[in-house]
């Protein structure tokens, strides 16, 4: 009997591994088979052209660039709000105290919050400001959108640090500050988990820019211009009824896969050099 | 070969001679000691610490046993303020760190924990490179020169006996070193703040033999120069080190006296119970 329960369980769990990889490698598949003919260097050196989305020369330069642009400058503001916030619950609240839950609390349902709610939301905000659709209203939203989830995940790594580390550090006679930055070293790695799970989140989500960043063609100048997004460019090529425009579709979600893998290693690597004597 | 290694080990010999005098000559520290009056501590609804008093000699080590749970780690903390970071326990009474109460108002808790070297029970390294882990109490408090940083950190890797150890690899990570040379590291890092007392919170409990004989022999030495309190769940350690003796139980002291007296003839029941082994 307990043989067969130890059989049984064995093969649930080797199936449960098998459907997980072959859940993945179906989607490369098709992404790649579909895709990979289809990307071309004017896929990511050109603008569209004229009549792009109906079978004419042209790229996706203006949804790469604008996608970039949208997640570095919201993960820029997302991190300057998500360090101090963490820190403070963490370090400077005592442990059992009602506003760290009641942050932490706040923070799973947004956490929860469907991403078409947060561009609804930045977009009624950006109705009030008087922004119109730009790079700017973007930013803003997809910085909402990923600083629930930096903040949570980076306060679930930070809660794991023993308290060794900051008593050491205080019995040095170290002030509070001075312990935070040291403390921030040995957690590098951990926001860096967060930064990650923050852009796969943020770069490829449409909802959240599909009212506020807009789309265009060029490439934005200024905040005040709308952006054009990967997810949106794939959304508006994969709706054309010409089947070389859905085969692009396919190589755009090649170039978001690969810029999404880039990000990650420049992290790791970054956050390999600042925390090479982490304990 | 023996002949250059001899020669370096006379040099370091010399060197670390050198270096003693200076320390000395640098710390010149009047009225060493620590008096705690009527000192209770709760934490949450417990009463842990139950009105202690007792002065603790200068220059000369004291170790705190008992069993665990009686409060010796409780009393350590209370001496460099870091009940300070938990909200939850209160403390009445005075603690007098040469002559002036910690407790009492205006006093400066980053002064106060200066004066103290916390030896913890894990050593615990900072995340930086062996040289920083020992230059970091210095710099934090205002050493800006970079020759004095460099002199402070070889001066106390040797005193710790680190420094042959470690000199070729001062930049690599702390945490590439043994557990024993970290707790030394640990020590060198506390010594460079340049504190009056060296506190141990069973600083050996996670070592080797090997490296608690060498902990133990440096404890030794900093008698001379500064009043070591140490907290130890060994009795043979307490006997081999230790000039003074306090024993706790229940967050009460017992008995206290010098370590000959204490456990050739201790005076109370309770201290002969728990020296013979009825309890622990």
């Amino acid at each position: 009997m307990k043989f067969l329960e130890e059989k049984i369980f064995k093969v649930i769990m080797i199936c449960a591994a098998m459907i997980i990889l072959g859940v993945l490698v179906y989607i490369i598949a098709t992404v790649f088979y579909r895709g990979l003919p289809a990307l071309t260097l004017d896929m990511i050196t050109k603008l569209p052209g004229g009549g792009f989305y109906l079978g004419k020369e042209g790229g996706v330069l203006n949804a790469i660039v604008g996608s970039l642009y949208i997640i570095l400058g919201s993960l820029t503001i997302a991190i300057v709000i998500s360090v101090p916030l963490v820190m403070y619950i963490n370090f400077y609240l005592p442990a059992r105290s009602i506003f760290s839950s009641l942050i932490r609390f706040s923070l799973d349902i947004l956490f929860g919050i469907p991403s078409i709610v947060y561009g609804a939301f930045g977009f009624a905000l950006m109705i009030f400001l008087g922004i119109r659709a730009s790079l700017l209203g973007g930013i803003l939203t997809v910085a909402m959108l990923i600083m629930p989830i930096m903040m949570r995940s980076f306060d679930e790594i930070t809660r794991l640090l023993s308290r060794d580390l900051p008593d050491a550090l205080l019995s040095l006679g170290s002030t509070k500050y001075e312990m935070v930055k040291v403390i921030l070293r040995q957690l590098m790695p951990g926001l860096v988990t967060a930064v990650l799970l923050a852009i796969g989140r943020g770069i490829g989500d449409a909802a959240t820019v599909l009212f506020t960043a807009g789309y265009t063609d060029n490439i934005p100048a200024s905040l005040n211009q709308p952006a054009a997004t990967l997810p949106l460019s794939i959304f508006f090529q994969l709706g054309s009824p010409v089947e070389e425009v859905q085969n692009r579709a396919y190589a755009s979600a090649i170039i978001l896969t690969v810029i999404i893998l880039i990000l990650s290693f420049a992290a790791r690597y970054f956050s390999s050099k600042f925390s090479k004597h982490k304990i | 070969m023996i002949l250059t290694n001899h020669h370096l080990a006379s040099r370091i010999q010399a060197s670390f001679i050198e270096m003693n005098d200076a320390i000395t000559l640098r710390k010149v520290v009047t009225n060493q000691s620590i008096r705690v009056e009527n000192l209770d501590v709760f934490i949450e609804d417990q009463h842990i610490l139950k009105d202690i008093n007792l002065t603790i000699p200068e220059k000369s080590i004291t170790c705190i046993i008992g069993p665990s749970g009686c409060g010796k780690s409780t009393f350590l903390k209370t001496l460099n303020r870091m009940h300070d970071e938990s909200p939850e326990v209160k403390i009445s009474g005075k603690v007098f760190v040469d002559d002036n109460n910690i407790y009492g108002p205006r006093v400066n808790v980053i002064d106060t924990r200066k004066k103290m070297g916390l030896l913890a029970q894990r050593p615990c390294p900072l995340p930086m490179s062996i040289f920083e882990n020992v230059a970091y109490g210095p710099r934090i408090h205002g050493v800006k020169k970079r020759k004095v940083v460099n002199q402070t950190v070889i001066q106390y890797l040797q005193y710790v006996g680190l420094w042959d150890e470690v000199r070729d690899r001062i930049r690599t990570s702390a945490t590439r070193l043994s557990i024993g040379q970290q707790q030394r590291l640990c020590l060198a890092r506390g010594l460079a703040i340049e504190p009056e007392y060296i506190l141990g919170d069973e600083a050996t409990s996670a070592l080797d033999p090997l490296s608690t004989k060498k902990i133990e022999e440096l404890f030794v030495k900093l008698k001379a120069k500064y009043t070591v309190i140490l907290v130890t769940h060994t009795l043979r350690q307490a006997r081999r080190i230790a000039d003074n003796i306090i024993f706790m139980y229940l967050g009460k002291i017992i008995e206290s006296g010098p370590t000959e007296e204490f456990f050739n003839n201790p005076r109370k029941q309770l201290t002969r119970d728990y020296l013979s082994g009825s309890f622990s």
